[in-house]
């Protein structure tokens, strides 16, 4: 648990974040990540034992029907694409596959 | 600052009964606007042209005696994290510098419909993540009452939009204090409603299971007239309650008899500056003579809100941010030759700031593999001990009260360092948004501190936080102290 960050963890979270940080961002994260962390530590001490999760306070029923509703139109839904294909109604991306 | 400081229903008043036109109040407030924001910094954008055509359109329906709805003519501030369809909207952040949203967020068609009349976009901490508004890719908001400390976050431009007079009411969005601290750091009075109560839709999202959105005002009744046009259930966000609405207007009957209100003692104490705890003081002998009656409660948990909100916060933070990625609106890297991953990574670290990557640093990490038990699930297992501390006090109390921030405003650039400290700044505010409840922080006091050559007046406020859906009652109590007390009066000068 309290193995200290490292830059390679922090590479690491940056790349499942897709963050590609320079190197003087790794420095400073890995220092203030590692106090944050640090200062989270104080949760292990309070007995959690059997106490449910709280993920949300929601209390209502927040389901409906799945039934179509209007929605936008493809070319509003591209109007803000950085290279939208409006055209062919596609966002258009790098060459994925060589 | 001399200026005008009527308040919203105020204002609709004089345009209804045809003592002023929209256009007129229209074009003060573009004025005013004019006037100080480029020292302010508080408007991301300012919408004059439309916000013109909008009132013209307010004063025709009186002419021809068509209805007009409860703030015909108001202007209005829109935190820049809100949609209004064909504005820019940024969120404040490099990433959606040129997003023109296709929709309106459901409380601008509400308060559109209502009659408000929208003057501009107000800066904010980028996706409202900070509290001192100085995260903007923008640049930070200044606090009208001393121009080199900050107006809090992340609400900053809309609270010091009001309290600067550019406008009597401004949206702002709370996820961990962000309307009710920039509301206590500006003088003004800042609502967040229940979670649930009012229809996120519309909203840019930070973390989910603690956003809401809720108004910045001039007085408490502002607040509940404001409330009472948001609120109430939207088909286009699953999380806005059903709950009835009652009138909040009608519970502010001038005094607070029969409120019993919880001081949660220990709590307020530690780390608090003197100043603060002085004006509670006080602020307390008043609600006794209101007519409240003040009881000791204890919130055992409280002390541990700061780690569990930046835990939960974060890891919600990280998947909602998941969406900005160069592909279907705002920024792309211009180096997208490396293939796809290579263009989601550089555009992402191109186009967010230092502070929202590292919460979704943050957020990434204790979601991750090995350490979700021991980080995310052990604070959403505090967060239910947070819970429960709040039930057992409603068993009791009514009310309970704290001051809202623990230092009044600080100076620009005193935090920015160190992200932890300005964390601990939130301690008052962030246990509310992780239970769910309603808090309404109003001013209750000032402070001078000496400064080079004079001395800086600095507001100071306090909140009362309410059982779910109950913010009547804190309405009602917040509104008794107003009148009760000149705090509320006093403007930046």
């Amino acid at each position: 648990m309290s193995t200290p960050l490292t830059i390679a963890d922090v590479e690491r979270i940056a790349a499942l974040a897709h963050l590609e940080l320079t190197d003087e961002e790794k420095h400073v994260f890995t220092k203030q990540l590692a106090d944050i962390l640090a200062y989270a530590e104080q949760l292990q001490a309070i007995d959690t034992a059997g106490v449910a999760a709280t993920a949300h306070v929601n209390a209502h029923e927040a389901e409906r029907e799945d039934e179509l509703r209007p929605c936008l139109s493809v070319s509003e839904a591209l109007r803000n694409a950085p290279d939208g294909a409006p055209d062919a109604g596609l966002f258009r991306v790098p060459r994925v596959i060589g | 600052m001399s200026a005008p400081v009527a308040g919203a229903r105020a204002i609709a008043g004089d345009i209804a009964a045809g003592r002023t036109s929209a256009v007129d109040v229209c074009r003060a407030a573009l004025d005013r606007i004019a006037r100080v924001n480029p020292s302010l910094n508080a408007f991301n954008l300012v919408t004059a042209e439309r916000a013109l055509v909008r009132a013209a359109d307010i004063d025709r329906r009186r002419a021809a005696n068509a209805p007009l709805g409860p703030l015909a003519g108001v202007p209005l501030a829109v935190k820049d994290n809100l949609c209004v369809r064909g504005m820019r909207t940024t969120a404040s952040s490099r990433i959606l510098d040129t997003f023109v949203p296709p929709y309106d967020a459901t409380v601008i068609a509400k308060l559109e419909q209502a009659g408000a009349v929208i003057v501009g976009k107000t800066n904010c901490d980028e996706f409202a993540m900070g509290s001192s508004n100085e995260n903007s890719a923008y640049g930070p908001v200044r606090n009208p009452w001393a121009a080199d400390r900050t107006p809090g976050g992340s609400s900053g431009g809309s609270a010091a939009a009001v309290a600067a007079a550019c406008v009597p009411l401004a949206l702002g969005s709370d996820t961990g204090g962000s309307i009710r601290q920039p509301a206590a750091f500006c003088g003004v009075t800042g609502l967040k409603p229940t979670y649930g109560r009012v229809s996120r839709y519309g909203l840019l999202a930070f973390a989910s299971s603690l956003d809401q959105i809720g108004p910045i005002t001039r007085n408490v009744e502002d607040a509940a007239l404001a409330l009472q046009v948001l609120a109430g259930p939207d088909p286009m966000d699953s999380t806005a309650a059903q709950e009835a609405v009652p009138d909040f207007t009608k519970a502010l009957d001038g005094h607070a008899r029969g409120v019993r209100i919880g001081v949660p003692r220990a709590f307020v104490s530690d780390g608090v500056d003197g100043s603060v705890l002085a004006s509670f003081d006080a602020a307390l002998d008043a609600l006794r003579a209101a007519g409240a009656t003040l009881v000791d409660i204890d919130l055992p948990h409280a002390k541990y809100a700061i780690p569990v909100y930046y835990l939960v916060c974060t890891a919600e933070a990280s998947s909602n941010l998941a969406r900005y990625d160069g592909v279907k609106y705002g920024y792309r890297s211009p180096d997208a030759s490396k293939g796809l991953k290579a263009m989601y990574s550089r555009t992402r670290d191109e186009g967010f700031g230092a502070e929202v990557k590292r919460r979704i640093m943050l957020g990434t990490y204790v979601l991750s593999a090995g350490y979700y038990d021991a980080f995310y699930l052990k604070a959403q297992q505090v967060r239910t001990l947070l819970r429960q501390d709040y039930d057992r006090a409603f068993e009791s109390v009514d009310v309970v009260v704290m001051p809202t921030s623990p230092t009044p405003p600080f100076r620009l650039g005193e935090k920015t360092d160190d992200p932890l400290q300005m964390y601990l700044a939130d301690i008052f505010t962030v246990s509310v948004n992780l239970v769910g409840l309603p808090g309404i922080s109003v001013p209750c006091g000032i402070v001078e501190q000496p400064r080079p050559g004079g001395v800086d007046r600095l507001p100071i406020g306090m909140q009362f936080v309410g059982r779910m859906f109950d913010e009547a009652t804190i309405l009602r109590v917040a509104d008794a102290f107003e009148r009760t007390t000149e705090w509320s009066r006093q403007e930046p000068c």
